[in-house]
C-alpha cells in the first residue's frame, strides 16, 4: 500500500487527544510539588536532607513536564531515545567538572589561604 | 500525536531499531516541525547545561562563602522579610502559564478555537508576568549592588552566573511570549481551520503548530525547575 495515501485519509480525521483530567492532574501535582520544594527553604532543612529532597522534587517535576505535557509518554521509543541518551553525555560532564572543581578549591586553599 | 497507520508497525522496543532502519522517516508519526524543535530543544538543553555545569564548578571552587540566596532573594511583605517570596510566585506563575499551554494544545487538536486562542492568550500574559517579576528582581539587586564582578553578600562570582544564567532563561522566555501573541492572533483568525498559508511558507498551517509552540514553553518551564532547584534553593 502507498504509504503517502494512508497518511493523507489520516489528515482528515481529528488527531486523537488525551483527557483533560490527566492535565489537570499533573498540573496540580506540579502546584503541589513546587509548594514542597519551597518548603525545603522555607523549614531552612540543611546537609544531605536539603540536597536530595531539592533533587527528588527537581526530577519529579522535570519527569512530570516532559512525560505528558510534552507528551513523551505517548511518543514512540525511538523519539525517546533520541532524546534521552544525551542526558548522559551531560552526567559524564558533570562528574568531571566536579573533580575539576575540587582541584581548584584546593589549589586555591593552598596558595590563596595558606599562602603557598 | 497518534496516528493509525502506526498501529501496524512494531511497539515498545522494538520499534526503535525498525525505525531507525526503516525507509524515509525515523521518527514516525512525528511531524517533521516537531522533531525540529525537540532537536533544538536537545542543543538548547546542552546550552543551559553549560551554564549551570559552569556555575557549579564556579560555586564548588570559590573559598569565598557563597551568598546566602534565601537572604538575597528574600522580599519584605508586610514589613516581614520572607525567603524566596518572589521567586516562588514566578514559579508559580510559569506553572500556570505551562498548565495552560498544555490546555491549548488539546483544545487546538479538538478544534476548539476560541478555547484555544483564550488558553495562549493566557499563557502569553503568565510570561509577561513572570518576565516583568524578573526585570523587578534585576532592578532590585542591581540597587542593592549586585554586580557581575562582586556584590555585597559574598563570593564574586554570584552576580555573573546569575545574570548570565537568569538573563539567558528570560530572554528565552521573552521570545516565547512574542511566539505566544503571534499565535494567539493566528488561532482567533482561523489560520489553523482554513489551512491559510503562512508568511515564511507555502505550507498550510495545522494545529500542530500548537503542539510545536507548546514543546517550547513547557521547556522554558522545565529549564526554570532547575534553575529554582539550583541556582535559588540550593
Amino acid at each position: 500500500m502507498n504509504e503517502n495515501t494512508e497518511l493523507d485519509k489520516n489528515k482528515e480525521k481529528p488527531a486523537q487527544t488525551h483527557k483533560i483530567g490527566i492535565y489537570l492532574w499533573i498540573w496540580g501535582l506540579l502546584f503541589v510539588l513546587s509548594f514542597f520544594s519551597y518548603m525545603v527553604d522555607w523549614y531552612q532543612f540543611q546537609g544531605i536532607l536539603r540536597w536530595s529532597l531539592i533533587l527528588f522534587f527537581m526530577f519529579l517535576k522535570a519527569g512530570l513536564i516532559m512525560a505528558f505535557f510534552m507528551h513523551l509518554f505517548w511518543e514512540r521509543y525511538t523519539l525517546v531515545n533520541v532524546l534521552l541518551w544525551p542526558m548522559t553525555a551531560i552526567a559524564c560532564f558533570v562528574g568531571l567538572m566536579v573533580a575539576e572543581a575540587k582541584y581548584t578549591f584546593f589549589s586555591r586553599l593552598i596558595y590563596f589561604v595558606l599562602g603557598g | 500525536m497518534s496516528d493509525s497507520s502506526l498501529d501496524n508497525l512494531p511497539k515498545g522496543w522494538k520499534s526503535v531499531p525498525n525505525d531507525l532502519g526503516s525507509d524515509q522517516t525515523a521518527f514516525k508519526g512525528v511531524q517533521w516541525g516537531k522533531a525540529m524543535m525537540w532537536i533544538f530543544l536537545l542543543s538548547d538543553t546542552f546550552i543551559f547545561s553549560c551554564f549551570l555545569i559552569s556555575y557549579m564548578k564556579g560555586r564548588a571552587s570559590t573559598v569565598v562563602d557563597w551568598p546566602n540566596t534565601s537572604h538575597v532573594f528574600s522580599l519584605d511583605f508586610m514589613g516581614v522579610p520572607v525567603p524566596l517570596l518572589l521567586i516562588a510566585i514566578m514559579t508559580f506563575v510559569l506553572i500556570t502559564s505551562s498548565g495552560t499551554m498544555a490546555l491549548a494544545v488539546k483544545y487546538g487538536y479538538e478544534k476548539n478555537r476560541k478555547m484555544c486562542g483564550h488558553l495562549i492568550l493566557a499563557t502569553a500574559i503568565g510570561g509577561l508576568i513572570f518576565v516583568g517579576m524578573q526585570a523587578f528582581e534585576w532592578s532590585k539587586l542591581i540597587h542593592e549592588g549586585v554586580r557581575p564582578w562582586s556584590n555585597p553578600f559574598g563570593a564574586g562570582q554570584f552576580g555573573s552566573y546569575f545574570f548570565m544564567i537568569t538573563g539567558f532563561h528570560g530572554t528565552h522566555v521573552s521570545i516565547g511570549v512574542i511566539f505566544l501573541f503571534i499565535f494567539a492572533r493566528k488561532v482567533y483568525r482561523g489560520d489553523f481551520d482554513k489551512g491559510r498559508r503562512g508568511f515564511f511558507t507555502t505550507m498550510k498551517s495545522d494545529y500542530v503548530s500548537i503542539e510545536i509552540l507548546g514543546l517550547y514553553w513547557h521547556f522554558v518551564d522545565l529549564v526554570w525547575v532547575f534553575i529554582f532547584a539550583f541556582f535559588y534553593l540550593w
